[in-house]
């Protein structure tokens, strides 16, 4: 399995060369002159390239568009961390989470309690703070979902998607949630800085999640999920995996709550809602479950998709001009997993395995 | 004491709420393997159906067939236009498609019916019986709905139990293969699976909507209460659907009761997990022999 890439560039040039599904090891894989050019073999370091080379993409393309361009970039990196995680979980260990957004707003609501008691905490410091929480409560949930399999687990996380943004509610006060100061510094506009400091995370976030996947626990994640008992025939501890990557995937969910409250602002629990769950999934099927850029089109379509059909078909002069863009999204939805089922990451895939075999002739 | 027993009438009322919504996921579980998502919005689309109806003066009897009719109807097309191309593929797929099909058809109730709460008859009184001159919580439409939903339940059994159609779809859930091979046409059972599972979910939209009012989202939250009844039940059998509703519906009027509106969710997820814990596919499930 390649798909190793940490290209975590929005809309740029897509199917990038080294997604080349051989049983080559990664390093060696690609095309003959991306061979040639020497590139480090070892995935530690051809994943810092991608990463840095990526970065360096991300920031031309951030100081090229529009301050409110930037805001959406910053989505966009947000869910991405989020669908990366989840997709961890979906594809990696086979478990399935249908309350993902209540993971979020654990993230979120951590790191604006800590920002609004203690005012000087660096912002670093402060993400690192609520991923680490959200990591420990993901270890909770893990432990009880390290019993239940499929339709059991999609209940509980359900339910659970349903409960903490009740307690949240219950908790802080409930209409406003807790509000976020946020000052960039004064030389950078806001809207750029917010999608600097986002899409700085969501790199770090792929290269760590990349390194994973090519390290022995990526090994026990796939050998956990296509057979449990076969698993821990070979000394694989199937319940410690499934909570390990169970961990992984809130820690993931709860960096993205955090830069998304940050882009908001302020922690509600309104901004999490059982929908998002459910749309992260959709994200993360359409995106194609395999890979890591596959999350980078989940990210894209969870952002962008509703302000593009809003632009496409949407108006608000009539009661079915102002549905209709949710109406076509459901509509899409349906029909792309049904006519492309292995998502748009899988196709791209099998596109490009198409011209390299049309290329070679 | 007095708090106890409305508690308990509640609990048992809505209980039987959730039981009908647990039936409608346990029915297209048996048959497809699919969990349904969109089981919820149906049955918002069948009752805006009904609310029509209502509007240009038909009875509320006729309105009540109709639903009943129309979730029949779209639950067969349903199954047959989008779920069965993913039925034999990645259970997930399915699970999103269901998710489409939600967005869907709440984004279609909105531009057709527009967003706004509406109210919606009850049949029968809302007023609670007086019963040694104190009102209790138990009013004739929830009589009503008890006996509504365990008519249903008894009539879903004797089909399944007595008759060679029902027999003909316990084989088609129990092995598709063999069925086939013995001339069952099992996707046309597997069509009326979907169909009787949407019907008992517009029985249970009748039923939420004169309480909740009648939006587009109405039964969002309805649904994930139904999840954790059929879930509780084993997601096989009917019986299991109607225990489970009875359990997550008492644990929903206690703990709502009891400790606050804003806990009953996580009454939901503690009683998930207590259960599961003890029996990791709910209380109703028969062994499962997995081959190794």
């Amino acid at each position: 399995m390649a798909g190793v890439v940490a290209e975590p560039d929005p809309g740029a040039t897509a199917p990038a060369a080294e997604a080349e599904p051989t049983a080559a090891p990664p390093g060696r894989s690609g095309p003959a002159w991306l061979r040639r050019l020497r590139l480090p073999t070892q995935p530690f370091f051809r994943h810092g390239l991608l990463a840095v080379l990526g970065g360096v993409a991300c920031y031309l393309l951030s100081v090229q568009v529009s301050s409110f361009a930037n805001f959406n970039i910053a989505e966009v990196a947000a869910y991405t961390v989020v669908i990366a995680g989840l997709a961890l979980l979906v594809g990696g260990t086979g478990q399935i989470s249908l309350g993902h957004a209540a993971l979020m707003a654990v993230g979120a609501y951590a790191y604006a309690d800590l920002e609004s008691h203690n005012k000087h905490l660096p912002l670093a410091v402060g993400l690192l703070l609520a991923t680490a929480l959200t990591a420990a409560a993901g270890g909770i949930v893990g432990a009880a979902a390290a019993r239940l399999r499929g339709p059991y687990l999609a209940g509980v996380t359900l339910a659970l998607g349903l409960a903490v943004p009740q307690l949240a509610d219950h908790y802080f006060s409930s209409d406003q949630g807790i509000p976020i100061s946020f000052t960039p510094p004064s030389t950078v506009e806001a809207n750029h800085w917010l999608a600097w400091i986002c899409l700085l995370s969501a790199l770090i976030v792929l290269f760590l999640l990349a390194n994973l996947r090519t390290s022995r626990w990526a090994r026990a994640f796939s050998a956990v999920r296509d057979d449990e008992i076969a698993a821990s025939l070979a000394g694989i501890s199937v319940a410690r995996t499934q909570i390990l990557g169970f961990v992984i995937s809130a820690a993931c969910a709860g960096l993205g709550g955090a830069l998304l409250a940050l882009c908001n602002l302020g922690a509600t629990s309104g901004a999490f809602p059982i929908s998002l769950s459910i749309l992260l999934i959709a994200g993360v099927v359409i995106g194609g479950t395999g890979t890591l850029v596959g999350a980078v089109w989940g990210g894209i379509l969870v952002v962008y998709g509703p302000i593009w059909l809003d632009d496409a078909v949407g108006s608000t002069t009539s009661s079915l001009g102002v549905n209709l863009p949710s109406i076509v999204f459901g509509a899409l939805i349906v029909l792309v997993v049904i006519f492309v089922p292995n998502g748009i990451q899988g196709a791209l895939n099998r596109l490009g395995l198409r011209v390299r075999r049309a290329a070679r002739w | 004491m007095r708090l106890f027993v409305n508690y308990t009438l509640v609990g048992v009322t809505q209980g039987l709420v959730y039981a009908a919504v647990a039936l409608a996921l346990v029915l297209a579980w048996r048959s497809t393997r699919i969990l349904n998502f969109a089981q919820g919005a149906m049955a918002m689309i069948t009752t805006y159906i009904a609310a029509t109806l209502l509007e240009h003066s038909v009875g509320y009897w006729e309105a009540f067939i109709a639903a009943i009719a129309a979730g029949l109807v779209i639950g067969a097309v349903t199954e047959r236009l989008v779920i069965r191309p993913v039925e034999a593929r990645n259970p997930l797929n399915a699970v999103i498609v269901a998710i489409g099909v939600l967005i869907f058809l709440e984004a279609l109730a909105a531009a057709i019916w527009g967003s706004v709460e509406r109210g919606f008859p009850a049949p029968f009184s809302l007023v609670g019986y007086r019963v040694g001159g104190h009102g209790i919580e138990l009013a004739p439409f929830d009589v009503f709905v008890i006996v509504a939903v365990l008519v249903m339940m008894a009539l879903l059994l004797a089909l399944f139990r007595f008759t060679a159609l029902g027999l003909r779809m316990r084989a088609s859930a129990f092995s598709p293969e063999v069925a086939g091979m013995l001339g069952v046409r099992v996707k046309r059972l597997l069509t009326l699976g979907w169909a009787l599972a949407a019907a008992a979910g517009a029985l249970a939209g009748l039923f939420v909507a004169p309480s909740v009012f009648l939006y587009p989202q109405n039964m969002d939250s309805v649904l994930i209460f139904g999840f954790t009844a059929a879930i509780i039940g084993g997601l096989e059998s009917p019986l299991g659907a109607l225990a489970g509703g009875l359990v997550s519906g008492l644990a929903w009027s206690y703990v709502g009761g009891y400790i606050g509106p804003s806990f009953q969710a996580s009454g939901a997820v503690a009683l998930l997990v207590v259960v599961l814990m003890v029996r990791p596919s709910g209380l109703f499930s028969s062994p499962q022999a997995r081959r190794v």
